[in-house]
C-alpha cells in the first residue's frame, strides 16, 4: 500500500515538473534566440547577458554555451570564450559546428599566447 | 487498358514525393534554420605595455641582401607611416640612422680610447655621419663586422648592438625617452626549381569548365625577407621586446617582378604582426551562432 502511494506521489511529482522543464528549455531556447538577433545587429553585450541567462536557465544547451562563447570571443574575453567553447563541446561532442568555431577560436588564442612567450 | 494503368502507377509516387517534399520544406519554413553566419572582431591586447610612453622611434635598420632595396630607409619609412595611423604613440620624424656603419665604429674603436673617459652629459649620441665618437661601453668590441650583409651569419655580429644599452639609452635621451624600433632586415633574392602543382582550367566540347590539379616543373624566382623588430626602452636602453619573422615569395622565372613592389608586399604580410606589439588589433572572422 505505502510502496504505491509512493509510487503514485513520484509520477504526481514528475509530471508536474515536466511541463515546468520543458517551460526553462523554451526560456532558454528564447533567450538564445533574442541573443542572436541582437547580435546580428551589433548589440553584442546584450547578446552575452541573453546567452549567459539561457545557460542558467538551461545548464545542459549546447548551442547557449557556443553563442555564449562566440559573444565573449567578440568582446576580446578569451579565457572565457575557451571556457565556454569547451562546456559546449562537453555537451555535444559531435557538433561540427562548435568544434570548427572552437578550432577558429584557438588559432587566435595561440597566436596571442605565442606573443606572450 | 494497359496503359492507363501504367500512368497510374508511375504517377503516384511522383504525386507522394511531391507530398513529401512540400511537406519537407513545409517543416523547415515552419522551423527556421538552426544556424547563423556571423562576422566577428575579435580584439587581442597588445604584447608591450606602452603606456609609460607617448611617442615612438623607429630609428633604423641593420640592412642587408640585395643591393636592389634599402631594406633600412624603406623599413623605417613603411613602419613610421603605419604607426601615425595605427597607434595612438607620436611618431618622432628623426634622421634614419644608417645602424651598420654606428655598430663599425663601435666595433672598430680602439680599447686605448677608453683613456678618454666617459663622453660628457648632453652629447650627442653616436652618428658616423657628423664624426660623433663612441663613450665607454658603447662598442662591440673584439668582434669583427662583415662589410657586406649577404645572408644571416654576416648579420649575427651585428645583433650585438641592440645589447649596449648605454648607447640606446643615449640615443632615448637625446629624443625625450621615447619608445625605440630597431632591428635587423635581410631581404634577399631566391631562385628556385621543381615540381609544383597547380590547377588547370580546361573546357570539353560541351563548353564545360573543369579544373584539374596539374604537376609541371618550373623555375622561379623571389625574395625572401627576414625582418627582426626590436624594441627598445628609451629611459633605460635596454631592449623589452623581440620578434623575428620569415617571408617568402616567388614568382614564375619568366616573370619580371620589381624587388620594391615584392619587398612592400612581403612587409604587408608582417605589418600587423609588428602593429599588435604595440597596439590592441581587431581579428576578423566569421564564427557560427546555433539555435
Amino acid at each position: 500500500m505505502n510502496t504505491r502511494l509512493v509510487a503514485i506521489v513520484a509520477s504526481a511529482a514528475v509530471l508536474a515538473a515536466a511541463p515546468s522543464f520543458a517551460d526553462a528549455k523554451k526560456d532558454a531556447k528564447s533567450q538564445v534566440e533574442f541573443g542572436i538577433s541582437v547580435a546580428q545587429r551589433g548589440l553584442w553585450r546584450e547578446a552575452i547577458y541573453r546567452w549567459e541567462k539561457a545557460t542558467q536557465i538551461d545548464p545542459s544547451y549546447a548551442a547557449a554555451y557556443n553563442d555564449l562563447a562566440i559573444g565573449y570571443e567578440h568582446e576580446g574575453q578569451l579565457d572565457k570564450a575557451r571556457k565556454a567553447y569547451e562546456k559546449a563541446l562537453e555537451l555535444d561532442p559531435n557538433n561540427s559546428q562548435v568544434r570548427q568555431n572552437y578550432e577558429l577560436f584557438k588559432e587566435i588564442n595561440d597566436r596571442t599566447a605565442q606573443k606572450d612567450k | 487498358m494497359i496503359g492507363p494503368h501504367r500512368k497510374t502507377s508511375r504517377a503516384l509516387p511522383r504525386f507522394v514525393l511531391a507530398c513529401i517534399a512540400a511537406t519537407l520544406a513545409a517543416l523547415v519554413a515552419a522551423c527556421g534554420t538552426d544556424y547563423f553566419e556571423i562576422p566577428i572582431e575579435t580584439p587581442i591586447q597588445p604584447k608591450l605595455d606602452v603606456s609609460p610612453f607617448q611617442r615612438v622611434l623607429v630609428i633604423g635598420f641593420v640592412a642587408g641582401g640585395t643591393d636592389d632595396v634599402d631594406a633600412n630607409q624603406e623599413t623605417v619609412r613603411l613602419l613610421r607611416s603605419q604607426l601615425r595611423t595605427k597607434s595612438s604613440l607620436k611618431v618622432i620624424d628623426a634622421d634614419i640612422l644608417p645602424l651598420i656603419e654606428v655598430a663599425r665604429d663601435q666595433s672598430q674603436q680602439a680599447p686605448a680610447d677608453d683613456s678618454n673617459g666617459p663622453r660628457g652629459e648632453g652629447s650627442a649620441p653616436p652618428r658616423p655621419a657628423n664624426g660623433n665618437g663612441n663613450g665607454v661601453g658603447e662598442r662591440i668590441q673584439g668582434v669583427s663586422l662583415p662589410s657586406n650583409i649577404k645572408d644571416e651569419k654576416d648579420l649575427e655580429p651585428y645583433e650585438r648592438l641592440f645589447a649596449n644599452t648605454a648607447y640606446w639609452k643615449r640615443i632615448g635621451e637625446e629624443f625625450q625617452n621615447p619608445l625605440i624600433v630597431t632591428g635587423t632586415v635581410l631581404f634577399t633574392n631566391r631562385s628556385t626549381s621543381g615540381f609544383v602543382q597547380r590547377d588547370q582550367e580546361t573546357f570539353d566540347s560541351l563548353g564545360r569548365r573543369r579544373v584539374m590539379p596539374m604537376r609541371t616543373y618550373m623555375e622561379r624566382k623571389g625574395f625572401i625577407l627576414r625582418p627582426k623588430f626590436v624594441f627598445i626602452d628609451g629611459r633605460t636602453g635596454a631592449t623589452m621586446y623581440s620578434e623575428s619573422y620569415r617571408e617568402e615569395i616567388l614568382y614564375n622565372a619568366q616573370q619580371n617582378t620589381p624587388a620594391l613592389s615584392s619587398y612592400f608586399e612581403l612587409m604587408d604580410r608582417l605589418v600587423p604582426n609588428f602593429l599588435s606589439a604595440l597596439s590592441s588589433q581587431k581579428i576578423r572572422g566569421t564564427r557560427v551562432l546555433l539555435k
